[in-house]
């Protein structure tokens, strides 16, 4: 419900800039994530448009009313906390109505949002548990509830799936998914350094890289057009190959990417070389070809297997499918 | 069942759960010794004592008198019958009256002190270590230091206190604060909380440095004034913590004995259970008499914390909480 402007945000603890200037506007309805390696600043960042710190410097507008010194209470957020943060001595529902019940709701109307947003996670046979009584991906659904209740402008996640096991992160990213298709008006902003959430659940993506942003755009333009060798390199699994020396001088540039489903193996291709291991996914293999460059390139091969490790095998790029850079990780196109 | 499982036959046979048991308990056995020869055997000849006729000059010739020492039946020549023994004697009752008094009410200014003084040293500020160092000096000093330390400030004469309090025009004349029956135990209370707050702030410290940062983020987020945070987050949060600290200072506080022997020798306002009874078996030869008296000290103390423990749901297992 609420569009977010961030212009020329910057906040420093002490002598520390953490997070050094950040333009950038987050439409309504809009899914956001915030990705990048560990210390980068996406915590600061949410915890900036959350109102939970101050930021040092710049501005922030919500639905262009300025919110820099509004109260978290007030800018019409709701937070879900990587830990949950529940509180412990009160009951599943107590801990969703307890904003309500302290801003003097009237009790059905608290009883109708809470049945509802208990409904919508199937959490309402657990109302009356305490969160030590439950699992970690219930806790979650309850952090995640508690928020729904808030009937927030916009929704803000630092990384809630962090300490689920595989499985459930899966199965809770895609209630996440689910809940932003059924509040299409709310805006959500997503903090994960794990990219194949950021992948999935994003409109848009923003990396961001030692307190500054580094590219936004939807996860196919990250994919396809990286800005630099570094979202080239953090955008998808496995890892872009990256070559250098005169593997890249070949094609002119400082370094050349290639992702790995984008090589083939074929004769006479354009590099040779030895398979010194192999991975194999069911669905797919990985090869690694050691071709004489830095790491060995990681080649994507569908289906059965016919080569072994220790087999020469001959590989080529797919046609416009490598990414060239200068010696600054700046794309040549 | 046992035979079906080829047990590795090491250690005489013994189960993993057993052979750590007898690890356990040789690990323990030194501190039960310990425990045994300084607790329960005192204990066990104090209660012995309290059943025989015992003076102190000839301690190992007393001889059982039965419950005597807590309460006899005289039945004079003309009939009357008369009630003797500790418990009748209104010296006695007086000191647990005095006891009573003191330790709740000490000990429930220290909590509350030690809980704002808590509060204040959680939030960040520069210095804080510091501060934290400091406001511990009440309770690093031994009390016998700091109890002649107050008796000097509280004197009638040359007290600072009394001359300040006349400067200010608080009083209009001086006032032997600790041999007035009115103001003894005033002091001994002032003196007291000035002592252990500290303690009590320590330990509520440590329980709010428990509670994780992210619940008050989530209640701001919710919107929640922060004295409701207090008596709805804080608190409950804290109250495990809280009755443990509660319960060591209630114990130490019914056991008061040097602050009152050394600021308010003598005075009947101020007489504790634990004054009383080494009076008695020390100064007034009733050696015995005295025995009985620490006994039932040690009855309430059992009887009280029994108390506590049930009603209050106190958890010194460290188990719950989590
Ligand atoms: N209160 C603080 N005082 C000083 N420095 C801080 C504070 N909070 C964060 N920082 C610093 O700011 C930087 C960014 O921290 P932040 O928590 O935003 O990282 P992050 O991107 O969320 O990392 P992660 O993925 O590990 O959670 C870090 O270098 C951190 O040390
Ligand atoms: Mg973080």
């Amino acid at each position: 419900m609420a569009k977010i402007e961030l212009k020329n945000v910057k906040k420093s603890y002490g002598a520390v800039d953490v997070i050094k200037g950040i333009d950038l506007t987050i439409e309504k309805g809009e899914f956001m994530v915030f990705v990048g390696p560990s210390g980068c600043g996406k915590s600061t960042l949410l915890r900036l448009i959350s109102g939970l710190e101050e930021i040092s410097s710049g501005d922030m507008l919500f639905d262009s009313e300025r919110v820099n010194n509004v109260l978290p209470s007030q800018r019409g957020i709701a937070m879900v906390f990587q830990s949950y943060a529940l509180y412990p001595h009160m009951s599943v529902y107590d801990n969703m109505a307890f904003g309500m019940k302290l801003a003097k709701a009237s009790p059905e109307a608290m009883k109708k949002r809470v049945l509802e947003a208990a409904k919508l996670l199937q959490i309402d046979h657990l109302l009356e548990r305490l969160p030590k009584q439950l699992s970690g991906g219930q806790r979650q659904r309850v952090a995640i509830g508690r928020a729904i209740v808030r009937d927030p402008r916009v929704f803000l996640f630092d990384e809630p799936l962090s300490n689920l096991d595989a499985a459930l992160r899966v199965q809770t990213r895609l209630e996440i998914a689910k809940l932003h298709h059924s509040m299409s008006d709310v805006t959500m902003i997503y903090v994960t350094h794990d990219q194949v959430e950021a992948m999935t659940l994003a409109d848009r993506i923003a990396v961001l890289r030692d307190g500054r942003l580094e590219q936004v755009g939807t996860p196919a333009e990250l994919y396809e057009r990286p800005n630099s060798i570094f979202v080239a390199g953090f955008i998808g699994s496995p890892k872009m190959n990256f070559l250098t020396g005169k593997f890249a001088a070949d094609h002119g540039c400082t370094t050349l990417g290639i992702r790995s489903e984008h090589i083939d193996v074929v004769t006479g291709g354009m590099w040779t070389g030895q398979i010194v291991h192999a991975e194999d996914l069911g669905s797919d293999n990985y090869l690694f070809v050691e071709v004489g460059s830095d790491e060995p390139l990681i080649v994507r091969q569908e289906g059965k297997l016919t080569m072994k490790v220790g087999d020469t095998v001959s590989l080529s790029p797919k046609d416009g499918q490598l990414h060239r850079f200068d010696q600054n990780g700046k794309p040549i196109r | 069942m046992t035979a079906s499982k080829p047990a590795i036959a090491r250690d005489g046979g013994l189960s993993l759960q057993q052979q750590r048991q007898k690890a356990a308990f040789w690990f323990l056995a030194p501190m039960l010794i310990a425990l045994f020869c300084v607790a329960a055997w005192p204990l066990l000849r104090t209660v012995w004592f309290s059943l025989t006729d015992t003076s102190l000059n000839n301690l190992y010739g007393g001889k059982w008198i039965g419950f005597d020492n807590y309460l006899r039946v005289q039945t004079l020549s003309n009939g009357t019958v008369r009630y003797k023994g500790t418990l009748v004697d209104p010296a006695w009752w007086n000191a647990v009256w005095n006891t009573l008094r003191f330790s709740v009410v000490s000990v429930v200014c220290e909590t509350v002190l030690g809980l704002i003084v808590a509060l204040v040293l959680n939030a960040e500020f520069k210095g804080r270590g510091l501060v934290r160092a400091a406001i511990l000096i009440p309770w690093a000093i031994p009390t016998i230091v700091s109890a002649k330390m107050w008796a000097w400030m509280l004197n009638d004469q040359y007290g600072i206190l009394n001359d300040m309090a006349l400067n200010l025009g608080l009083i209009s004349s001086k006032i032997a604060w600790t041999a007035t029956t009115d103001t003894a135990m005033y002091a001994v209370l002032m003196v007291d909380i000035w002592k252990t707050t500290p303690f009590m702030a320590l330990l509520c410290l440590a329980g709010l440095q428990m509670v994780p940062r992210d619940i008050y983020e989530a209640a701001k987020i919710d919107g929640i004034n922060p004295v409701k945070v207090f008596f709805k987050i804080t608190l409950p949060l804290i109250r495990p913590a809280l009755m443990v600290a509660v319960i060591f200072r209630m114990l130490d506080a019914l056991r008061i004995f040097d602050l009152i022997y050394v600021l308010t020798p003598n005075s009947a306002a101020t007489k504790t259970m634990s004054v009383i009874s080494r009076e008695n078996l020390i100064e007034f030869d009733k050696f015995a008499y005295g025995s009985a008296q620490s006994t039932l000290l040690f009855a309430i103390l059992a009887v009280f914390v029994s108390l506590y423990i049930w009603l209050g749901k106190v958890d010194l297992s460290g188990e719950g909480g989590k």
